[in-house]
This record gives C-alpha cells, sequence and structure tokens, in this order.
C-alpha cells in the first residue's frame, strides 16, 4: 500500500480484514470498495489498486468470497463480490483477534508510557 | 473442480480480470472528469495511480492457483520458440544429447538383459542351486546321494529339489544324425522352473518310476532344426545313442537350463530319470551320484534363512548318521542363487562399459553446459530487459531450466529412435558368449532409465547457464557497448572450468581404452606354444548307450581300432599332411576348464585345494602336429596299446607345481574323471610319466601355466573325439570330407565341429576385442567433444579480447606472439585438465584390474602416449582461433565499440 505523509501503512491480514467487512455489508463492486473504504477512514487510507485487486481475487480463491457479473450503477458490467457463509464466520473470528490484539497492545504501551 | 474449470476457461478468466480492473480504471477517470479535469489529462493521471496494469494482473493471476502449470506451459511454448530460432545450436546440441543418452540406454538394456533378469523363470529368485562340499576329502559339488536328496525335499526348506545329469548323445533315427546335448532329470524340473511347453507336455512330477523312462521333452532349437517344426512331433520317436525314445513335448522357444556352461544351458533334450535306490537294500548314504541339484525355495524364505536351516538340517543328519558323514570330511551344503554362475564373468566387463559410457555421457553434457553458456552471454540483454520488465529471478531460472529439460528429452527421444533403428546392427556386434542376448530388446525399464538419464542430464547442463542468468547485473548488462564487454568473467571462468572437466574426463576414456588395447595386444601377440595355422578340427561322437553289452567301443582295444582306421583314412584326404586324433579337451582354447582329481604317489596334501590338472586323450602324433616341443623324456608311440603299462605327458606347469625341483619322469599318479567327461575313466591304477612337454596356451589364452596331463587315447575309451589335420587344407570342402570319409568308416557317427585352429583362437578373443572396441569408440567420441569443448572456449576468449590483441599489436608486438599466447591459454587449460584427468585415471585404472592382462594399472607407456596425443588435439583444436588472434587488424579491432 502506498502511503503518502499523513497515511500509514497497513499489513496485509488486515487489509483482507478491511474489505469482507466492508463486502459485509452487501454485494459490491472492487471500486466501491476502494472508494467506502477511503470515505469510512475520512482519507486517512488510500487502498491501491495493486493491493486490492489481489487482496480480492485471494480471498476469492479462499472461497472467503463469491462473485458475479452484474450491471452496475453506471450501466457497465461490474464484478460484484459478497461475503459467502465461510467468510462470514472468517470475518467474526478475524475482528475477534483483531480486537483482543489492539487491546492488548494498547494496555502494554499505556503501561510503558506512563512508566517513562 | 474449480481449478480444472480455472485452468481450461484461461482465456475467459483473462478477459474478465481485463474487464474488471478497466471497469476501475473508467470510473476513476470518470470522478477525475466529475471533479473538473479534462478528460486527456483525468486519463493521463489516473494512468500513473494505477501503476503498471501487468504487473496487477500478474499479481492477480498468481492468487489463482493454477500458476505453476500454466507457467509450464509457457515456458515449453516460449523454449520450443527459442530452439526453432537457432536451429544450429539446437541440433549440434540435441544430436550430442541423443548420441550420449542413446548409447548409455543401449548399454543399460545389456545390462538389465544379462544382470537384471538373467532367468527366465517365475520367481527366479527363489532358485538356487544346491552344492555338498566334503573339503576334508578333498571334494567339492560332489553330488548327493538319494536318501540325503529325499531328507532335503523333506526338509520344509524347499519346494522342490531336482537332479539332475548333464551329457550328450547321438541323435539318430532322424534325417542326419547329429550330436545333441541332453540332461537327464528328476520328473520335477519343469514344475519347479515354471515354463509351460508349447506344445504336448513335460514331466509328472510325481512320477516316480526308476531308471530312464522312454518319454523325452526336446528344445524349440532342435525341433525346428532336426525336425522342421513338425506340426505332429508328439508322439515321434528318436534315438539317443541307438536307445528308443519318444517326444511327449516341445519347450518354448527362448526357455534355456540355467546351466553352469554354456553346453549345459544348450540343453536339447529332457529325460525323466526316476531316481531311486535299490528297494532290496538299505538306504546308502555313502553312495554320491554325479548330479547336480537345483531347488526352489519355499516362498518368502531369504537366502539366508534357507541356508542356516540347511546348516541345522547337516547338523542333525550328521549326529544321526556319523558313519556315513565323518567327521573329518566336514559335510556341508551350500545354497548358491542361481543366477550367480550365469553372469558371473560377464559382470565385471558390463559395468566397465557402463562407467565408460556413463562418462561420455557426462562429456555430453558438459559440452552442451558449455553452448548455453556461450549462447547466455548472448542473451544475457534479453534477460536483463525482463527483469526490468519485472520478471522474476526465479521465473527466470525456471524458465531456462524448462529449455534445458526440453533439448535433453528432445535428445533422449532422439536416441531411444536411434537406438531402434540401430538395433539390428549392434546386435550383430556382439559377441555370442554373452549370455542370452538374442533380443537388445527396449523394455520399460529401458524407456524409464532413459527418461531419468535424459532429465538428469538436463539439470546438470541447464544448472550452470541457470544460475548465471539469475545472477546478471542488470544495470551493467544494459549499458553494455556491443560484444567486447568483460562483465561475464564469471562466466568465462565457469566455461574454462567445464573444459577442464572435459579433458579430465576424456584422458580417463582414453586412458581405459589405452589399457585395454595394450592388454589384448599383449594377448594377442602372446606365444601360443602351439601352432594353429594350416590346422583343423573336426569332432565326433562315439555312442554310449545305457546297457554297456551293446556298445561296440566299450574297450580300449575296440575303440583303438575305430582309432586307427580313422586316422589312416585321413591321412589320404586331400591336403592332408598330418593327422592325429584326441578327446575333445584336447582341442585347444575349446571349452571351460573341466579338471580332473589327481592323486601324486608319495604326495601329501598340500593345500587346502585339491590336487587338479587338465586331462585329455591323445594318439602320439598330435604333438608333432601342433607343433607343442616336448623338453624331457619321449611322447607316445603306438606301443602305448591297452596292453602296456599306463603312460602320460604332462607339461613344464604340472611338472613345476606337483614335482617341484625333481625330475618327474618316472612319477606316478593317479587321475580322476573331471565333473564333465564321459567315457573317460577314472583311473585308479597309477600311471607312470614318460616325458614332459613345453607349456602352451591351450587352455586359455591368457594363462599359460594350467598344469595338463595327456593320456595314450589307445590306453583309454573317450567317447567325445576330435580329429586334427594338418595341411594345405580346403576350410569349405574338409567338413564333408571328412564327415563321408567317418561315415565310410562307421556310418551312425555324427561329424561336427568343424572349424579352424586360427578361428579358435580369434572366437577367445572376441570378448575382450569387443569390449575393447567399444570403450575405443567412447574414448574418441569424448576426445571430439573435448576437442570442440577446447575450441569453443578459446575461440570466445579470443573474441573477448579482440580489442586487447588489437591494442598490442598496434603496440608493436609481434604477430607470432599472439598466436603463441593464444595457444598457452589453451594448453593451459588441456594441462590442467590432464593433471586432473590422470589422478581420476589411476583410480579408474585400479578398479579396471581384473580385465587387464599382462598389463600393469599404472602403465607409464600409456598414461605418457594418452597425455600426448590430448595435448595434441588441445593444440590443433586452439590452432584456429589462434590464427584467427593472429590476423587481427588492428584499425578494426580498435574501432570495434
Amino acid at each position: 500500500m502506498r502511503n503518502t505523509d499523513d497515511k500509514f501503512d497497513l499489513p496485509q491480514g488486515t487489509l483482507d480484514l478491511l474489505i469482507m467487512r466492508v463486502v459485509a455489508l452487501g454485494p459490491i463492486h472492487g471500486y466501491a470498495i476502494a472508494q467506502r473504504i477511503q470515505q469510512i477512514s475520512r482519507d486517512a487510507l488510500q487502498v491501491q489498486q495493486g493491493s486490492l485487486y489481489p487482496a480480492l481475487h485471494r480471498l476469492e480463491y479462499k472461497k472467503l468470497l463469491s462473485s458475479r457479473w452484474k450491471p452496475s450503477e453506471t450501466g457497465r458490467e461490474a464484478k460484484f463480490y459478497e461475503l459467502t457463509s465461510r467468510g462470514r464466520a472468517h470475518l467474526k473470528v478475524e475482528t475477534e483477534n483483531w480486537t483482543r490484539l489492539t487491546d492488548v497492545v494498547s494496555l502494554i504501551l499505556k503501561e510503558t508510557l506512563e512508566g517513562i | 473442480m474449480g481449478w480444472l474449470r480455472r485452468l481450461f476457461s484461461r482465456e475467459r478468466l483473462e478477459a474478465d480480470l481485463d474487464k474488471e480492473l478497466r471497469f476501475h480504471f473508467e470510473n476513476q477517470v470518470a470522478d477525475k472528469v466529475r471533479s473538473g479535469i479534462a478528460e486527456n489529462e483525468a486519463r493521463r493521471l489516473t494512468r500513473i495511480e494505477f501503476g503498471g496494469i501487468e504487473q496487477i494482473k500478474e499479481d492477480c493471476r498468481e492468487r489463482r492457483g493454477t500458476m505453476w502449470l500454466e507457467s509450464l506451459v509457457q515456458d515449453l511454448r516460449y523454449a520450443l520458440r527459442i530452439l526453432g530460432k537457432s536451429p544450429g545450436f539446437s541440433v549440434i546440441a540435441i544430436l550430442t544429447m541423443a548420441l550420449g543418452i542413446g548409447a548409455t540406454t543401449a548399454i543399460f538394456s545389456l545390462v538389465d538383459a544379462t544382470l537384471l533378469h538373467p532367468l527366465p523363470y517365475p520367481h527366479p529368485e527363489e532358485l538356487v542351486r544346491i552344492e555338498d562340499d566334503l573339503p576334508g576329502a578333498g571334494a567339492t559339488d560332489a553330488g548327493t546321494s538319494i536318501p540325503e536328496w529325499k531328507d532335503l525335499q523333506r526338509s520344509g526348506i524347499f519346494q522342490y529339489v531336482v537332479l539332475e545329469i548333464f551329457g550328450s548323445a547321438n541323435l539318430t533315427g532322424v534325417s542326419q544324425p547329429s550330436r545333441m546335448q541332453y540332461e537327464g532329470v528328476s520328473p520335477a524340473y519343469f514344475e519347479m522352473l515354471g515354463v509351460k511347453p508349447q506344445l504336448g507336455h513335460t514331466f509328472d512330477a510325481q512320477d516316480q518310476t526308476p531308471s530312464i523312462a522312454p518319454d523325452v521333452v526336446i528344445s524349440d532349437g532342435l525341433w525346428k532344426r532336426v525336425f522342421g517344426s513338425d506340426p505332429h512331433i508328439v508322439g515321434r520317436s528318436l534315438r539317443g545313442d541307438n536307445d528308443l525314445y519318444r517326444v511327449i513335448g516341445v519347450m518354448p522357444p527362448g526357455f534355456h537350463d540355467p546351466g553352469r556352461t554354456v553346453d549345459e544351458r544348450n540343453t536339447e533334450q529332457w529325460a525323466a530319470l526316476g531316481f531311486s535306490d535299490d528297494p532290496a537294500q538299505a538306504p546308502n548314504r555313502r553312495l554320491r551320484l554325479p548330479v547336480e541339484m537345483v531347488g526352489r525355495l519355499k516362498p518368502g524364505l531369504t537366502l539366508a534363512a534357507a541356508q542356516s536351516q540347511m546348516d541345522a538340517l547337516v547338523a542333525s543328519l550328521q549326529k544321526q548318521f556319523p558313519d556315513d558323514y565323518p567327521a573329518d570330511s566336514r559335510w556341508t551344503v551350500r545354497l548358491v542363487p542361481l543366477n550367480e554362475n550365469v553372469v558371473g564373468n560377464v559382470r565385471q566387463s558390463l559395468i566397465l562399459l557402463l562407467g565408460a559410457v556413463a562418462l561420455v555421457l557426462l562429456i555430453g553434457c558438459v559440452n552442451v553446459a558449455n553452448l548455453l553458456l556461450a549462447r547466455a552471454s548472448a542473451r544475457s540483454r534479453e534477460m536483463a530487459v525482463r527483469q526490468a520488465l519485472g520478471a522474476a529471478r526465479q521465473r527466470l531460472v525456471r524458465q531456462l531450466l524448462t529449455e534445458s529439460l526440453l533439448l535433453s528429452l528432445l535428445g533422449g527421444v532422439a536416441g531411444l529412435v536411434i537406438l531402434f533403428c540401430m538395433k539390428g546392427f549392434l546386435l550383430r556386434l556382439i559377441p555370442e558368449s554373452l549370455p542370452r542376448l538374442n533380443d537388445l530388446s527396449i523394455s520399460w525399464t529401458v524407456m524409464l532409465f532413459a527418461l531419468a538419464v535424459s532429465i538428469a542430464a538436463g539439470v546438470i547442463f541447464g544448472l550452470a547457464p541457470a544460475r548465471q542468468a539469475g545472477r546478471v547485473d542488470l544495470a551493467h548488462v544494459l549499458r553494455m557497448e556491443g560484444r567486447g564487454s568483460k562483465g561475464s568473467t564469471q562466466q568465462t571462468r565457469a566455461r574454462r572450468a567445464l573444459v577442464v572437466t572435459e579433458f579430465a574426463l576424456s584422458l580417463v576414456l582414453m586412458v581405459a581404452a589405452g589399457l585395454l588395447l595394450r592388454s589384448f595386444w599383449d594377448l594377442y601377440k602372446a606365444p601360443l606354444g602351439f601352432n594353429p595355422q594350416h590346422v583343423m578340427s573336426v569332432q565326433s561322437w562315439l555312442p554310449s548307450p545305457n546297457d554297456p553289452k551293446t556298445d561296440i567301443y566299450g574297450t580300449a582295444a575296440q575303440e583303438a581300432v575305430l582309432a586307427r582306421e580313422l586316422l589312416r583314412r585321413s591321412r589320404l584326404l586331400p591336403g592332408v599332411q598330418e593327422a592325429a586324433l584326441g578327446s575333445e579337451p584336447s582341442i585347444p582354447l575349446q571349452h571351460d576348464g573341466n579338471p580332473s582329481q589327481i592323486i601324486v604317489e608319495g604326495g601329501q596334501a598340500q593345500s587346502k585345494q585339491p590336487p587338479l590338472a587338465e586331462r585329455s586323450d591323445v594318439t602320439p602324433e598330435y604333438f608333432h602336429l601342433l607343433k607343442i616341443p616336448v623338453l624331457r623324456g619321449r611322447l607316445f608311440n603306438d606301443g602305448d596299446d591297452e596292453n602296456a603299462p599306463l603312460v602320460a605327458v604332462i607339461n613344464q606347469a604340472m611338472a613345476r607345481t606337483y614335482w617341484r625341483g625333481e625330475d618327474p619322469l618316472g612319477k606316478r599318479l593317479m587321475v580322476g574323471r573331471g565333473r564333465v567327461g564321459v567315457g573317460l575313466r577314472a583311473r585308479k591304477t597309477w600311471i607312470t610319466i614318460v616325458g614332459v612337454i613345453a607349456d602352451a596356451r591351450t587352455e586359455s589364452l591368457a594363462n599359460a601355466s594350467v598344469p595338463e596331463i595327456y593320456l595314450s587315447l589307445y590306453q583309454d575309451t573317450p567317447k567325445e573325439l576330435a580329429i586334427f589335420l594338418r595341411g594345405d587344407l580346403n576350410a569349405s570342402a574338409i567338413p564333408e570330407e571328412v564327415r563321408t570319409m567317418v561315415q565310410s568308416v562307421d556310418p551312425e557317427l555324427p561329424v561336427y565341429g568343424a572349424q579352424t585352429l586360427d578361428d579358435a583362437v580369434s572366437l577367445s578373443l572376441e570378448q575382450r576385442r569387443f569390449s575393447m572396441d567399444i570403450v575405443a569408440a567412447f574414448a574418441i567420441t569424448a576426445l571430439l567433444l573435448a576437442m570442440l569443448g577446447i575450441y569453443g572456449v578459446i575461440s570466445y576468449i579470443v573474441n573477448e579480447r579482440t580489442r586487447d590483441i588489437g591494442i598490442r599489436l598496434a603496440l608493436g608486438a609481434q604477430r607470432a606472439k599472439i598466436m603463441a599466447m593464444v595457444l598457452r591459454q589453451g594448453l593451459g587449460l588441456a594441462m590442467a585438465g590432464a593433471a586432473l584427468g590422470l589422478v581420476g585415471s589411476v583410480i579408474v585404472s585400479h578398479l579396471m584390474a581384473g580385465l587387464l592382462y599382462g598389463v600393469m594399472p599404472i602403465d607409464p607407456l600409456t598414461l605418457a602416449g594418452v597425455t600426448l596425443v590430448l595435448t595434441g588435439v588441445a593444440l590443433a583444436a586452439c590452432y584456429i582461433p589462434a590464427r584467427r588472434a593472429m590476423r587481427v587488424d588492428p584499425m578494426i579491432a580498435l574501432r570495434y565499440e
């Protein structure tokens, strides 16, 4: 992922998590996913095509996403992605892991910060 | 099966991917346009933001999971295109590989046919030879007694135990009397070997009828040769040694007895012998029959386990019957796998051949590797560009390896095709003494081997250039100016190393060939001790019917009459100056050794080996005919007949072995029969030595010191006879003339085996000559390949250094000096290779020592000679590039950018 000054790097597993979270809200195509992520993060996160599409294809290969070609809002056909049931379960687990991880890390950081 | 679908609908998936990315692109452009940027500018900006579309596509493709297969197909197509673009190189490389792989496969199929599957019976690993030894009584392979045989059958170690007796008989009652090898077997023989007849049937394994049954089974060869493939053969009768037999079955073609000697393996008739003791007497363990025993182990029983069970059985029998198995005779029974003696003596030659051909293949690989390296430097720009465009290094390496593998596989296929076409030609080159080689079949094993070798070769020679490609320094190569680049010092070093290796390997091969050549030459030139020129031998057989009362040549006197008459008439044949008669062992270089035991009067047991000597019977004229000089005493004369005391003539080797330091004349000994000897009586009375003759190589070309003893033919009744003729003989007419002459004396005697002694001598050299020829052919091929290799490398070096040379010349260097410089480079490589090769060849020639005759493994003459030849070849190969270097025009070279 490319980042500019005030944007920051995302480890790869996290990108998958974000994508799945966005897709969980309903069938959506690649461009819209990128837009959505950028929008929700208030421009802090800009997913590059070079990371997005390989990630989408990988998730599809792992059967966590399914895809269908449908006409989009502009009239052109686009590839819409949906979360599979397996994907849904995976998302739940990963979200829990992530939350637990960040809580622990915050705890440690707070402790050490206070120690300084 | 999603991946399968993905594989086959690749086109559609590509289109989808393109569509998807394009959709994103268009949307992004539209957004920019909406925010007020012009269309063109929007497109341009979006394109920059997108980055490399191909890269994205590539990443997506990689996620698909069928990458490896797709890239393999892609690599193959690319490799084919590349090979097509430089047909000259491809053809040379493929041909080199075809030669190497084809030759290796050919030798391997030889090895496969003889060493790996020598026995054409089901479960051959269960078949063993059972040999009784009584070392305390000086007997090995002493046969067995009937009660002992029954014990073996009951022991639970074997499924079958079969007794065999070999012999030859006169085949009469057919159109042309001839001689045939027969075998008397206990009835379970065919069931044990597990081969069904093609016509009729074989013996009933349960048949216990004593003595000889009148039913016989014949071989396919006999059926075709004598009975003209008569479809009504079953039930026809024939006479063996005048006894009447009835044919009950014919064995299929290719069926052989697994005998120890060529004669045994050529058995053409099998008769069932119901071996049994006289029921009126108690079982006699001490009466050993001169039989051979073959058994089939119970399934799943290993040889070691069987041997230990056998040892236990021997121990228990010794305890049960102490009188029959006295302790000091130290009776043991050995189990020997059946294929041991079928292949024993050939194994070493074949392994040598395999080693030699592997070396040639290796050299071929090295050559192709060199060629590939040379091409790699030409393609380094292509590699650099591809890497700059984003190709992964690993991918490039994989693709180069695919090219190499394609090359070697094509070479392997070409090699197999060539082999197939040349099968007939190759078969004719092989001497008959190699067992069972009527069919150089290309079995699945052989093809698998060829495949494995091709792949191995491809990997070997592909590795070097592939690694080089991976290490290309992009920036440097892309900036490279023309051909004069030195960026490939690593490459040149690799190529030099390869050439040195090539030379080393060639040296090893040439030394091996040289040693074999010298050994062969020495053998060829070794003084024979007898004079085979203008001598022919023709053989005949006297019958030995089962009922001795019907034998018309039963006594020495009766046979002497025949012998003298044959001699008289022989001398009357056209061109004949001298004639002599002898038993079959007296024919020089004819057969495998068949020593008889001797007992020297007053001699102590000297060593663990019982005293042995090669025995034959001859008429007095024999020695003079073969020009074997007598050194002491006298030869036989006509007075040494059946009424006179028994006399013998021995050779020097025998005198040296048993009467060292003494005069053997007048000493006495007794002599046995030998393992194979019909009609030769064991002489249980003392024989006096009357003469000593010079050593001659009548037993083996390689060994002149075989103890030999000759008895007077008039004092014995050998059934296998040979007629010797010396003179100005017409080799094509003699066989018929002799046959007419012999059958005019007795029309039932077969006449066969006419040959000149010169032919006999060259026949015995045959196998060695064959090995030598092949290794020499390999060595020459290797040398040619090495020469090409050095030429290639030196040319390349000269090309690289054209500028250097130009500068030197411009600065005033002599042209001759330039040439000397190049030659020195080449020579340096050759010397390094020679040094390495010398070490290797010392090792190899030690391994080869068993095959060499009279030549020490480290033979300075051979080594020096080969090194000289190699140096000469290196110089010759460097000559052309050296001249080219010499002729460099400094103006052109310096201008060359």
